[in-house]
């Protein structure tokens, strides 16, 4: 890295983390590190029972023990006037009744929370937790979604889709249908879930939690308890890690909140290991039939996908698991279906590249399985499908650079050596395997503001309720206000995190950068306007009345076009005897996006060497090329593909929640048993960024880039174990006992 | 995955430096006896003995050397180092991720060696040196190597394994396991980075081990 690219910091340098330093040292403070003054300790007891009613609650014995302060539970505690109101579901995110915390006997999945011991310390908290005695009148369960297909349902908010003929596969010369599984997922950020509240007031309340979007996270609040926005303060400037999982209010808020309204202090609550597996949503499993029919020179006919994915018995989550498969390819004909089956698990949640990286593990195996068919190139077979324009709308695509993805791809990979035959290529013992697969992802935008304050010691402060979970927000947004009002990045702060700031989106969807960046963008904009307007107006300034054509905007300062005399930005402000200069900006997306179809591409190209007696899988070598828009930061934005394929590892080879179905119960509820990549698991990886702006999405010519990299990532591991073995995986994760 | 290596959570296969083995043992076999008790053994004890096993809680006190300063403390038995740190001491740089010894996060070193915190009772750590991520540069001003490292390569993106990780890559070189990636691989494959942040991590430890820098 040249350290002159690190210190300007304009749009796209490899700046290092302007957050670094606080994370490096350990002084980030995350949920669970807010040690106030009084502060209580909150532990959940959870059900050992999938589904049926509480018969009696004994919290005698937690009550007695030493530090105890009180036991929650739903036979005292304090009402949630949001619980009772019902849902309204022209509002809420997800379609049903939300899960109340100890609002009634109820239990609707295993785990689930049934009582709050608070004490003055953590142990004495765990230990009393342990105390409160349940007995329950059990009713019969269902956890396994495969005898279960019967009870399928279609969404009251459904993802149907079709265009032309249904099942115009059947009549194609060449065609496959397929079913495809894939499991659970857990996120399992490396911070587990935890909140500390504090009643400030009756009416009034602090939570410091571990959020995705502050404001939403407010707003939930404000509507569970009846509170006006004042009263509700969200804190949550750092985040562990949270890939979806902590998008919604989950009951170790509510627990805090009603422990803290119980006890009269500050409560924390932070979930246990094994708690996170059920009370903060999962990637649902899946169970997707795909039908691909083609010309014998691989011109796709007709695509039918029809899914299924699990939900709760009183929430219907859907994602977006047929959407990669309406877009990415060009088909006259096709028909999506998706449906729920509802299952006594809690509510899933969405997980990074939600539905489209199972979706796209069906489409693009299915598209693989279709080149073997055909005895085409995989890489051709995609090429000749090529979509000029979203087929879904007809929209012309407002960027699309997945051509230039595919050629750079392949050929940094070396895609033309592959020799197509299945188990024809060796590496000494071991099993040679290469695949590759496409991926789409929504590229969007939404409303988002931003506040600017010049302060009189030249340091610009702004600020939005942002969130940075880890891709870089921090450091991004410090470069677009740094590169939009030409100040140096030493001289600008970003702060998100608090839902006192002015409004942004929640950082999920890959759209921060798009919504939140634009925000930044055009607030650094109004703001120069204001500065100009102070240095021009002003009898006495080096630039009175100085035409706006001739002015610049560098080094910290006005200058004027081709000389060295100007004013700095802290001497418009003495001169016009302003201690701070304010302005707050929403910024949104005009009418010409609607015209447009807005998407991220990617390509991914992948070798695996797969052992031919223990089938142990390894994948060795990773090429990801991916067309994002305008790269905000290289080196934040290569971490984010590296991160992705992390996760595609995960999920192609490893990642399972697995229920055991007689007691509803998940079986490897830890970090030893749920496997995830570990540091040898890591493949040589190499990140080819496009970096071309996007015209339509944001003035910075982002698109976003935080899930596009998982989005076919597994099917293309699965298809270079086809390559290797010549045996098709069609469940994930594909371990060495599918294989042997 | 891979097998993770089990060395982190006693240092490695050497004995600790200032334990006598009578001592190392005695607190090996109270750790299993507590590990293998199930749950409704400890209970009818509870029920059995009544006051008396509360008065295994009672705080007892112990002096541990934390970065470099001496503390007079008084513990419950039962209070594991990490919780000692995050929730008494309020040093919350070191991490809590699973609480049962699989991921790492909560790495700090005793007397130089790395150690899970999460399975280390606070009271075993009496007359021991104990250096959490607030205390591992010289002096409050400085990064260490590892650190300027992480963030050069961008080694971390939510950064709570991130204190774990970095305490583990300093031990990774004092142990003499880091002379190439692959042996770096192995021999970090028991902190877990949820971000994938894996292959800076390596590229960190790589350029801190060929720099030379004392760590």
């Amino acid at each position: 890295m040249e350290e002159s690219a690190v210190k300007t910091g304009q749009i796209g340098d490899p700046l290092n983390r302007v957050d670094g330093r606080l994370k490096v040292t350990g002084g980030a403070r995350y949920a669970a590190e807010y040690n106030l003054p009084g502060i209580t300790f909150g532990v959940l007891t959870t059900s050992t029972i999938t589904k049926g009613r509480i018969r009696a609650i004994d919290t005698k014995a937690a009550e007695k023990a030493p530090g105890v302060l009180a036991v929650v539970t739903h036979k005292n505690s304090p009402k949630v006037p949001g619980y009772e109101a019902g849902t309204d579901n022209a509002q809420s995110r997800v379609h049903g009744q939300e899960f109340r915390v100890f609002y009634d006997d109820r239990i609707y999945y295993n785990n689930q929370p049934v009582a709050l011991v608070i004490a003055d310390t953590l142990e004495r908290a765990t230990y009393a937790a342990s105390l409160v005695s349940v007995t329950y009148n059990e009713d019969k369960h269902q956890t396994n979604i495969k005898t279960q297909t019967e009870k399928a349902f279609k969404p009251e908010r459904p993802e149907d889709y079709a265009r032309g003929e249904a099942d115009a596969y059947k009549t194609a010369p060449v065609r496959i249908e397929r079913e495809y599984h894939t499991p659970i997922h857990v996120h399992n950020p490396m911070e587990p879930h935890a909140a500390t509240a504090v009643w400030e007031a009756d009416d009034k309340v602090i939570i410091y939690n571990k959020a995705q979007g502050v404001k939403l996270a407010q707003k939930d609040i404000m509507k569970s308890f009846d509170l006006k926005e004042e009263n509700v303060r969200v804190h949550s400037p750092f985040v562990g890690g949270a890939f979806g999982s902590s998008s919604r209010i989950w009951p170790q808020e509510m627990a805090a909140i009603l422990g803290a309204k119980k006890v009269g202090r500050p409560v924390k609550v932070v979930l246990k290991r094994d708690q996170v597996f059920n009370m903060v949503g999962y990637r649902p499993r899946s169970i997707q039939k795909v039908g691909l029919g083609a010309t014998a020179d691989g011109k796709l006919i007709g695509v039918t996908h029809e899914a299924m994915g699990l939900t709760s018995t009183y929430e219907q989550f859907t994602e977006r698991i047929v959407h990669p498969t309406k877009s990415l390819y060009r088909s006259p004909n096709l028909n999506a279906v998706y449906k729920l089956v509802p299952l006594d698990l809690s509510t899933p949640c969405w997980t990074r590249g939600p539905g489209e990286s199972s979706g796209s593990f069906a489409l693009e195996s299915a598209m693989d399985e279709l080149a073997y068919a055909l005895n085409m190139d995989p890489l051709a077979l995609r090429l000749k499908n090529f979509a000029d324009k979203d087929p879904e709308n007809d929209k012309p695509w407002s960027s699309n650079y997945l051509r230039a993805c595919y050629e750079r791809g392949a050929e940094r990979f070396g895609w033309s050596k592959r020799n197509p035959k299945p188990r024809s290529m060796r590496s000494g013992d071991m099993l040679v395997g290469m695949g590759m697969s496409a991926g789409i992802y929504k590229a969007e935008r939404t409303t988002a503001s931003a506040r600017a304050k010049l302060r009189s010691d030249g340091l610009l402060v702004v600020q939005s309720a942002a969130a940075d979970v880890g891709p870089g927000t921090y450091t991004i947004m410090t470069q677009i206000a740094a590169d939009t009002m030409g100040l140096d990045v030493s001289k600008v702060r970003f702060e998100l995190g608090d839902s006192s700031f002015p409004q942004a989106p929640p950082q999920y969807g890959s759209h921060t950068t798009a919504s939140v960046g634009s925000a930044v963008h055009d607030v650094c904009v109004a703001l120069k306007q204001r500065l100009q307007e102070l240095a021009v107006n002003k009898q006495g300034s080096a630039l009175y009345q100085a035409s706006a054509d001739d002015l610049v905007f560098a080094d910290n300062a006005i200058r004027l076009k081709g000389r060295s005399n100007g004013l700095s930005y802290t001497e418009i402000l003495k001169l016009n005897n302003l201690p701070e200069l304010e302005v707050t900006k929403e910024s949104k997306s005009g009418p010409e996006k609607e015209k447009f179809s807005t998407k991220s591409f990617c390509a991914t190209f992948i070798e695996v060497h797969v052992h031919p007696v223990t089938g142990m899988v390894q994948v060795r070598r990773v090429v990801s090329a991916v067309d994002a828009g305008r790269i905000m930061n290289l080196k934040t934005a290569r971490s984010q593909i590296l991160s992705s394929t992390i996760w595609g590892i995960g999920m192609a080879l490893m990642e399972e929640g697995v229920i055991d179905h007689r007691f509803g119960r998940y079986m490897n509820k830890d970090l030893a048993e749920y496997h995830v990549p570990v540091c040898a698991d890591t493949p040589d990886m190499d990140v080819i960024l496009i970096d071309k702006p996007d015209p339509i999405v944001s003035p910075t010519g982002a698109k976003g880039i935080g899930e596009i990299g998982m989005v076919g990532f597994a099917a293309a591991v699965a298809n270079a174990v086809f390559h290797a073995t010549g045996k098709r995986i069609r469940e994930l994760p594909i371990t060495p006992d599918k294989l042997v | 995955m891979k097998h993770r290596t089990f060395s982190v959570l006693f240092g490695n296969e050497q004995e600790p430096p200032h334990t006598a083995r009578r001592d190392f043992l005695k607190q090996s076999s109270l750790l299993t006896a507590l590990a293998l008790a199930p749950s409704s053994v400890v209970q009818a004890a509870e029920t059995v003995f009544g006051g008396r096993a509360s008065s295994a809680a009672e705080p007892i006190p112990v002096v541990i050397e934390i970065n470099g300063t001496s503390r007079s403390l008084s513990v419950e038995p039962r209070v594991t180092l990490l919780d000692l740190l995050r929730e008494q001491l309020d040093m919350t740089g070191t991490k809590k991720g699973c609480d049962y010894g699989q991921c790492g996060a909560c790495t700090v070193h005793v007397d130089g060696q790395r150690v899970l915190a999460c399975l280390s009772l606070a009271v075993m750590m009496q007359g021991r040196q104990v250096t959490t991520i607030e205390g591992l540069a010289e002096n409050p001003e400085q990064l260490h190597p590892m650190q300027e490292a992480f963030i050069r390569h961008d080694g971390f993106q939510c950064g709570y394994c991130t204190p774990g990780q970095i305490m583990s890559a300093v031990g990774c070189i004092r142990e003499g396991h880091a002379d190439s990636a692959a042996e770096i691989r192995e021999y970090m494959s028991g902190n877990l980075c949820r971000c994938g942040a894996y292959s800076n991590i390596i590229a960190a430890i790589e350029e801190v081990k060929k720099g030379g820098a004392k760590v």
